[in-house]
């Protein structure tokens, strides 16, 4: 029996990725990392600042993003987010501005604690992938 | 009469009017194209909020408690209508049929006694509006330095729609804009936003989810996104049809500037043909008197 699923990621301008033979993915869901194996329970979650990692056969791939939804359903992985990244086309000058405008979000002071703790948490997950 | 002279520079005049609707119709249909694209592309995102959002909202349990921007403030006192139209003219019908739309459901609302709030988007439904409700504005957007309906454009607008919801600046918000359903046929839509209405969607699946953390939170997190997302939805079809719309203007008023062309032609040379015969008959008639 193949232990492989689909995953489709969407972005408001258009159709990100799909992908049918994916056997792992692990999102960085609210409340910490979560891997998704084949026949999940159906699960919705957002997604908080990190990497998607997706493991399949012709390679594993990462993808950075801000933040998101994902809906888990008969064996499809739908996730929807507005602002995602492949890292191996994210060169140094992208990743830099990125986290200087995480930064500047983050020294802000006016901002809800949750809106705080998301800009922290990008500026975390940039730093870890310098 | 016009003098030869004149109906000659008529010509030339119309001529070269037909040369730039020809250019902007090409310049139009190209647009359209990558417009369309662009709309049928964002499509699957926003069904799959939607469906997201369908789910969360049937299994939740208790109404009474459920977020504002999906079961409503209780009262229908303050509407806020976004008006969202082009920022550039010379497109048929496109502006005035939002325009159209968007007054009448205006003076409905005012009939009613309620409170009216207007956010135009795009400086043409402005300049269209501020006449007669130029007090009910209270803001006006346009993005006219963006080249293509943007993600990011969107979600200002829709975090300043929330922001005046939260603090209790109307009540329910409806978005007017233009439908694409084909190059001819543009529909003037309004939608309502907030609240949410979902009415007649029921999904077939009984599936119950996991949620983490709980449906509240989730939607309170969700349902904001989503107004961008609606929004974003709203100017990629308006941009498709605005281009369509100037398409199909264009090519009415090159194919009126071919017919003028010809009418006025054909004037030329009939004039031209009785300056001749008037010349003719003076010369023989001058022969005969001889």
């Amino acid at each position: 029996m193949s232990e492989e699923f689909k995953v489709e990621i969407v972005n408001p301008e258009k159709s990100f990725l799909v992908k049918d033979d994916v056997s792992e993915v692990v999102v960085p869901a609210f409340e910490g990392e979560m891997g998704i194996l084949k026949d999940h329970i159906s699960i919705i979650s957002f997604l908080k600042p990190g990497i998607i990692k997706i493991l399949s056969k012709s390679g594993d791939e990462n993808y950075y993003v801000e933040d998101g939804i994902v809906e888990f359903k008969n064996n499809n992985l739908s996730i929807l987010t507005s602002t995602i990244f492949n890292l191996d086309d994210m060169d140094k000058s992208k990743h830099q501005d990125l986290l200087k405008q995480a930064e500047v979000e983050a020294n802000k002071t006016d901002i809800n604690d949750q809106s705080k703790y998301l800009a922290d948490q990008k500026v975390e997950v940039l730093k870890t992938l310098n | 009469m016009a003098s030869l002279d004149d109906l000659k520079k008529r010509i030339a005049s119309v001529k070269s009017t037909q040369k730039i609707t020809k250019a902007m119709k090409m310049v139009a249909a190209a647009k359209l194209r990558r417009a369309q694209e662009s709309a049928e592309k964002g499509r699957p995102y926003s069904e799959k909020m939607n469906n997201v959002i369908l789910n969360l909202s049937n299994g939740i349990s208790d109404k009474e408690n459920a977020p504002k921007l999906l079961s409503g403030t209780g009262q229908e006192k303050t509407h806020l209508c976004v008006v969202m139209t082009s920022d550039r003219g010379l497109c048929g019908g496109f502006n005035s049929n939002i325009i159209k739309k968007a007054k009448s459901y205006f003076a409905k609302i005012l009939d009613e006694g309620k409170e009216l709030k207007i956010i135009t988007v795009g400086s043409k439904g402005n300049d269209q509006l501020k006449r007669v409700y130029g007090d009910k504005i209270i803001e006006n957007i346009s993005f006219k330095e963006s080249k293509n309906a943007n993600y990011f454009d969107a979600d200002k607008v829709g975090k300043m729609v929330i922001e005046k919801f939260e603090v209790g600046e109307f009540d329910v918000c409806t978005i007017f804009y233009n439908q694409f359903k084909n190059v001819i046929t543009q529909i003037p839509q309004a939608q309502q936003i907030i609240p949410l209405n979902n009415e007649g969607e029921e999904t077939s699946s009984e599936e119950s989810y996991e949620f983490e953390p709980d449906e509240d939170e989730i939607l309170s997190n969700l349902l904001p996104k989503n107004i961008s997302t609606q929004i974003f939805k709203a100017m990629l079809e308006n941009s498709a049809s605005e281009q369509g719309s100037r398409m199909s203007a264009m090519d009415n008023a090159t194919r009126n500037a071919g017919e003028m062309v010809d009418k006025l032609t054909i004037e030329y040379n009939r004039s031209r043909q009785a300056a001749i015969t008037k010349e003719l008959i003076e010369i023989i008639s001058g022969a005969e008197s001889l």
